[in-house]
């Protein structure tokens, strides 16, 4: 063989082996145009469902199908929602996670028992509430699923399987839930669209790209629906993307505003940036806004500036790591709240705040109630015109904050634990904060708090100025020199925490000693405070009141996502996935590493689970 | 041939004397030499370059590899991120691939098995020859590029 005619082989082969953009666009193109037909199924899959179909009717067990009388969505049953229905992130707009139901109380809960379990068949972070509408269930899974299920008894009416493109990249391959409307619902994809599927069938009515996923932009966050609108934010913050939150038309997927986080030239707030570095500055927008019915305005958290040293931009960098107050016809921004200014150590403050009527020093106070990733629990008040500091204070401990300038409320930072360029740098918390993403719950019996915390962790880097790369992680450091420290002789990690928001006065807590806490927390009427959030997979009921823990159930996962309540024919059911990834894994492998006597292993791998007192 | 997809020397050829021994690796893109092409507007198609001992190396990567020099793709085989570091291993004492999405990490010395984290399968490996000094490819992809997607 001659050495001209091997490199033509060679080369032969190359045109075969590497992925040929032109054409994958075309695939992707008339993959997209076959969604927008109405099904993402292939033939083969059509096939095996008809086959599934057929074996079912022989046989005596429940026919998978459409849903016959579905209950359609109005804004009047998101704003009163039944106290059997979850039809919104916390259940509510006001954003409390709370059940009004107490079939299941303090008293019986021991008795709760698992009545069915489904296996979603995916890995992963499973962090969607089980949304439920009058005996339907719909479960939004990692890599672009949703699985709609009969609330009673766990048989499954459909599945939506959306093609992910193959040179997608997820860092965060997980989705928050879906959003309802009529009768239809609303997932914002990883590869950045929102899709609207037929509640009844699963099949796609529409299908409208926000922005372009190989620039790092993408969404995980279950959108929120306000009257006819299709709320979503972007997350890539960690990719020098600049934040927006845009709302679409329920009815076909138009785009009716878009309102970007970071202002740009000639807008309010432009000025906290210097040069150009508003334009890739981050202030991601990743969680589910909490809506004010009455006002009709929306409060949205705003996360972290990019890239992380604040020494790379220069400025309070509005509106990043804030509260946005915006009008849901317009997008227009009403007013703000920045919680703290010129972020660095990648404290997204993106949980919107929680709207609570507050009788404190001596006056009612329509109050935002955040306890923020920066380690501050926030109380500020709402008007129509304005948000105002009312209290702040370290619900763990930090050293970044000496303390908060009482008239502003902008905290004042101490210099030696805030993030630089060319010298390493260390702070407490760590950059996953005193409290991230895990939603608190407050409960309108006790008036508390619920707080998923994390107490005895540090972290650090040294800040480093790195070139822009679109679809590039741009931290601003280098990722492998992130680290998590655990205190010398911290007795624990996680830490439940009840708080008075009127007092600011802790109630009670319960330590973790060997695991972090990093899941969502859910209140209800039976005095009782659930959640997951630990790596030894156990999934608990603790007493609002007192903290006492009542009941526990071993489960096949870590659990991150938020527990659920409703009811059917007059039984109370809890509902939780159990799936365990993303950033409750993160944590786990540092403490893993650094900590013997921690649990390593928790299996992933995503199961629906329902429970009832038994009967 | 092989271009450098980073760097002060992004675009320029690859030779065997710009792959430092013992790491770190050196992130490449394909170029077509017919045609001049660089091929990098597929991610899938970066490739990371590292040179070893040849004596650290299992036989199999041992044969594919040109003087220690052996190559990757470098898409993570979990949720296909880029595989960025080289560090020191969580879970022994040698420098390995890592991925910072998730932690998956990968031994070069070993066809780029998994040896911590998520990553259900080893990297991709790409037979490399030397021509005219420069590195090209000599064959196809051993393995599956790209991230798991169940469903
Ligand atoms: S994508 Fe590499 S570890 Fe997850």
């Amino acid at each position: 063989m001659t050495d001209s005619a091997g490199r033509a082989r060679v080369r032969r082969g190359r045109i075969r082996r590497w992925a040929d953009d032109g054409t994958n666009d075309k695939n992707s193109q008339q993959e997209f145009k076959w969604l927008k037909r109405g099904t993402s199924m292939t033939r083969k899959q059509w096939l095996l469902s008809g086959f599934v179909a057929f074996t079912c009717l022989a046989s005596t067990a429940a026919v998978s199908g459409p849903i016959e009388n579905y209950s359609p969505v109005t804004a009047q049953r998101l704003e009163n929602p039944e106290p059997g229905n979850w039809m919104l992130y916390r259940r509510t707009y006001d954003g409390h996670g709370y059940s009004p139901l107490d079939q299941i109380n303090a008293s019986n809960v021991k008795n709760l028992t698992p009545v069915w379990t489904f296996a979603t068949g995916v890995v992963e972070g499973h962090e969607a509430p089980p949304i439920v509408n009058n005996g339907v269930m719909f479960v939004a899974t990692p890599m672009g699923q949703v699985i709609a299920l009969n609330a009673k008894t766990g048989d499954e009416y459909w599945r939506y399987k959306r093609q992910l493109p193959d040179d997608l990249f997820q860092l965060h391959p997980t989705s928050r839930g879906v959003g309802l409307w009529e009768d239809k619902l609303y997932l914002a994809t990883t590869d950045d669209h929102v899709v609207a599927l037929d509640a009844k069938t699963g099949k796609v009515v529409w299908d409208t790209k926000v922005q372009d996923y190989k620039k790092g932009q993408y969404m995980t966050l279950m959108p929120l629906i306000v009257e006819g609108k299709v709320i979503v934010g972007g997350s890539g913050g960690e990719f020098g993307v600049r934040g927006y939150v845009a709302a679409y038309d329920a009815k076909d997927g138009k785009e009716l505003w878009r309102t970007y986080t970071i202002p740009g030239e000639g807008e309010p707030g432009h000025d906290t940036w210097q040069g150009d570095d508003w334009k890739n500055g981050g202030g991601s927008a990743w969680m589910t806004g909490n809506y004010d019915k009455e006002t009709k305005t929306i409060y949205w958290g705003v996360g972290n500036a990019a890239p992380w040293p604040g020494e790379t931009h220069p400025g309070d960098n509005l509106y990043t790591s804030s509260v946005l107050a915006l009008d849901p016809n317009t997008g227009k921004i009403k007013t703000y709240h920045q919680y703290h200014q010129n972020d660095s150590w990648d404290w997204d403050e993106v949980e919107a705040p929680m709207l609570i009527d507050l009788q404190r020093d001596g006056r009612n106070i329509k109050s935002l109630v955040h306890p923020g990733r920066d380690a501050i629990f926030w109380v500020l008040e709402r008007t129509p015109t304005k948000i105002n500091y009312v209290a702040g204070w370290p619900f763990v401990s930090t050293d970044v904050w000496k303390g908060i300038e009482p008239e502003s409320g902008k905290p004042i930072v101490d210099p030696a634990h805030k993030p630089v360029i060319g010298k390493r740098v260390e702070f407490c918390p760590s950059l996953w904060g005193g409290k991230d993403w895990p939603s608190a719950a407050y409960s309108q019996k006790t008036g508390l708090v619920y707080v998923p915390a994390n107490e005895n962790f540090c972290g650090g880097f040294t800040g480093e100025k790195v070139a822009l790369k679109p679809g590039e992680l741009w931290l601003g450091t280098k990722p492998e020199d992130i680290g998590l420290k655990t205190k010398p002789g911290a007795d624990h990690f996680g830490e439940l925490q009840a708080w008075d928001p009127a007092t600011g006065k802790k109630v009670w807590q319960h330590n973790f000693p060997k695991s972090q806490l990093f899941g969502s927390v859910t209140a209800t009427a039976g005095d009782l405070v659930f959640v997951g959030g630990t790596n030894d997979r156990n999934f608990r009921a603790f007493h609002a009141k007192t903290g006492e823990l009542l009941w526990e159930q071993k489960t096949n996962s870590g659990i991150m996502g938020m527990p659920v309540s409703y009811e059917i024919d007059g039984t109370q059911y809890i509902a939780i996935q159990s799936g365990w990834g993303v950033d409750a894994q993160r944590i786990q492998d540092a403490l893993a590493t650094n900590n013997i006597g921690i649990e390593a292993n928790v299996p992933q791998g995503g199961v629906i689970w329902v429970f009832a007192l038994k009967k | 041939m092989l271009v450098f997809s980073e760097g002060d020397k992004e675009g320029k050829l690859i030779t065997a004397a710009d792959v430092p021994a013992g790491g770190p690796p050196v992130h490449a893109w394909p170029k077509d030499p017919n045609t001049s092409v660089v091929r990098s507007a597929s991610r899938l198609n970066e490739i990371l370059i590292i040179k070893l001992d040849p004596a650290e190396l299992d036989e199999k990567t041992r044969a594919r590899a040109v003087d220690g020099i052996i190559a990757y793709s470098a898409i993570c085989s979990h949720a296909g991120c880029p595989v960025t570091a080289w560090v020191k291993s969580d879970a022994g004492d040698k420098e390995v691939f890592k991925c910072m999405c998730h932690n998956s990490e990968f031994d070069p010395r070993e066809g780029a098995q998994v040896v911590f984290g998520p990553a259900p399968r080893r990297l991709a490996a790409l037979p490399l020859a030397l021509v005219d000094g420069s590195l090209s490819v000599a064959g196809n992809f051993i393995g599956k590029v790209g991230g798991a997607q169940p469903g």
